[in-house]
């Protein structure tokens, strides 16, 4: 086990480090750190003086080496609009996105085991099939349109919910959240169901179809013989072995929700972090592009290799063939 | 051509599509939108990207039907005054380029390297595969966003604009191979150990013919399966870019920038163009993954989880 952690953990610096090359490369390409510094009215020849001492004349490797030095210590360069440390403006903008992510995946969660459930073991119930058909259709309408649809409908036809922002946040020891205001959470509902809204279908498809396979097997067939209850069956014996699937799968594709993020904001005009890239394309903001890609990079690295490892735990047949 | 055709209405694909209601009728409408598209300048009642014709006067229209309609605009006009039924039917047309350029691409990197990855094995499969895992891990859209927006940075915005359509071939066929090269490496995999491969090699046939006239052919019916739902990601990743401003201008609108356009004017009660184009694009979508089910379940590949 611990050899194989170990295995997980050094491919995901390497992957991290590629990251780090191409995030590095497209700055050294795209981006000049001297007008991010200075801005446009100062000399050439200040400028040269600049780059000199900013060592931006070295070889392209020894920039990257320190490039990646300077990331290990939390530095990854100045924001040219904000004018601040890019990884702090993330990691202020962070709070919002993750809360978005969380209201959703509960929303998912609980929303798929039961659906998935119901499905699997009445497959042709008419409910049934009104979710199997309802998922198809989900899974067909982008999650913008789901999101433009929602805030047509509850805010500018009904005026129920408010359609932009974030509304009223409590800052609670540096951790700006909307949790605490009747307001805020107003404002998290319409968000959160359209994020939901494009993983939903997928995760009772998938519940739906590892617990019909696991109804099928040898051993629940043995616990209907040795006649327990069928909630006995259903949920302790059936329930428990679907879920192995459901947590790799659906520990990747939750990172996956991190980019449909950058959709729901945009929409919502919610400030967190994929609000906050798309404002940096448009400001040609090459430091803060770079440092988004490495942040978001970073947190996609270390949540499949933490579902690896914990797959690797609960299934010994990965760590010792070492491959899925 | 007359004995093909006569084979295909024997076969076991064709007798399947006649008994399935849901699979007929969705490629029916999936054909008449693709004929549309194909045919949009000339049964398009206006040309949109015609600047001399355009009105601004005539912007937000609401459709013919409803209060202040006018008959010459069925379905309204959007924003900049233009027909919206033409300019939904051109940025159809836009869609359905992108997306089979996309898919074709990703198809030819695809089967190139995952016959790569297959047949030769070893090393060179290892690493391969491992980037491709990194890579969807990223989720395709997370790949495009970026490489769109690194793209449109290295370009400026005018000239991205420009190369819009060949641009977005490339981001979406580079974001989405993983998924192809995947799946034919499985197949190949799969095939490589039957007996007729043996055969060809004990009769001398080079590694290059084997792996591209005996195994190839065999390992179409996944990669048929998989083209058609890569027809419905590619085009809802065209319409998610152009949505956030990184895919087609407003001036040469796909139905993404449509929707995107709309979409500011959505608060003072302009639906219209916002929603036809939405339904337009939700019912592409829907056609083709719809029939991407039916091929899946009558071809029935063993199609590679995840």
């Amino acid at each position: 086990m611990f050899a194989f952690a170990i295995r997980r953990i050094s491919q995901a610096i390497i992957v991290m480090l590629i990251i780090g090359l191409l995030g590095f490369s497209v700055k050294h390409q795209i981006g000049d750190p001297v007008r991010d510094i200075v801005g446009v009215s100062v000399s050439v020849a200040e400028r040269d003086a600049l780059r000199d001492q900013l060592g931006l004349n070295d070889p392209f490797l020894v920039q990257y080496v320190r490039f990646v030095k300077n990331a290990l210590h939390g530095d990854l360069g100045m924001s040219f609009f904000f004018k601040k440390p890019a990884l702090d403006v993330i990691l202020a903008k962070a709070p919002a996105t993750i809360e978005l992510v969380l209201v959703s995946s509960l929303i998912i969660i609980f929303m798929s085991i039961p659906l998935g459930i119901y499905t699997a073991l009445y497959p042709r119930r008419l409910f049934s099939r009104i979710v199997m058909g309802s998922s198809i259709v989900g899974v067909s309408i982008p999650v913008f349109l789901t999101a433009i649809l929602l805030i047509y409908l509850f805010s500018v036809e009904l005026h129920w919910l408010p359609s932009y922002g974030r509304g009223q946040t409590v800052n609670l020891w540096g951790w700006e959240t909307g949790f605490l205001t009747l307001d805020g959470l107003k404002h998290l509902v319409l968000p959160s169901i359209a994020l939901s809204s494009i993983m939903l279908p997928l995760f009772i498809r998938l519940i739906r179809s590892e617990m019909m396979e696991v109804l099928e097997t040898e051993y629940v067939k043995f616990a209907w013989a040795k006649g327990l209850s069928p909630q006995r069956v259903w949920f302790i014996h059936a329930f428990k072995n679907t879920l192995l699937p459901v947590i790799t799968v659906g520990g990747v594709q939750l990172g996956i929700l991190i980019a449909f993020t950058i959709l729901t904001e945009t929409v919502f005009q919610w400030q967190g972090m994929g609000f906050m890239f798309l404002e940096a394309v448009e400001r040609s903001d090459t430091s803060l592009l770079v440092a988004y890609i490495i942040v978001v990079g970073a947190l996609f690295v270390v949540v499949n290799t933490v579902v690896d490892v914990v797959y690797g735990l609960v299934n010994p047949t990965v760590r010792i063939t070492g491959r899925k | 051509m007359k004995q093909r055709w006569k084979r295909f209405k024997q076969s076991y694909l064709f007798y399947n599509f006649k008994r399935d209601k849901v699979a007929v009728v969705s490629f029916t409408i999936l054909a008449i939108m693709i004929v549309l598209s194909v045919v949009a300048p000339l049964i398009a009642p206006y040309n949109p990207y015609d600047t001399s014709a355009i009105d601004v006067m005539d912007a937000e229209i609401p459709p013919s039907w409803m209060e202040g309609g006018e008959s010459r605009f069925v379905l309204g006009t959007d924003i900049q005054g233009r027909d919206l039924l033409s300019t939904m039917l051109y940025g159809m047309r836009l869609s359905v380029i992108i997306g089979c350029g996309a898919v074709l691409l990703q198809a030819f990197l695809g089967i190139v390297i995952g016959m790569l990855a297959g047949y030769v094995g070893g090393k060179i499969d290892a690493f391969l595969m491992r980037m491709a895992d990194v890579q969807l891990s990223f989720s395709t859209l997370m790949v495009a966003i970026l490489i769109s927006a690194i793209f449109q940075l290295a370009f400026g915005v005018g000239r991205y604009e420009e190369l819009a359509i060949p641009l977005l071939v490339v981001i979406i066929g580079l974001a989405e191979w993983p998924q192809y090269a995947r799946t034919v490496r499985a197949s190949v995999l799969g095939e490589k150990k039957k007996e007729y491969v043996e055969a060809a090699r004990v009769i001398g046939l080079s590694s290059t013919r084997i792996r591209w006239r005996h195994i190839l052919p065999n390992t179409m019916s996944p990669v048929l399966v998989i083209s058609t739902i890569q027809v419905a990601n590619a085009v809802m990743s065209e319409a998610a870019l152009s949505f956030l401003g990184l895919g087609m201008p407003v001036t040469k609108p796909s139905l993404g920038s449509l929707i995107n356009s709309g979409f500011e004017y959505i608060f003072s009660g302009s639906w219209w163009i916002t929603l036809f184009p939405g339904v337009l694009l939700v019912i592409f979508v829907l056609v083709i993954n719809l029939l991407g089910d039916f091929l899946r379940d009558t071809l029935n590949p063993k199609l590679y989880k995840g």
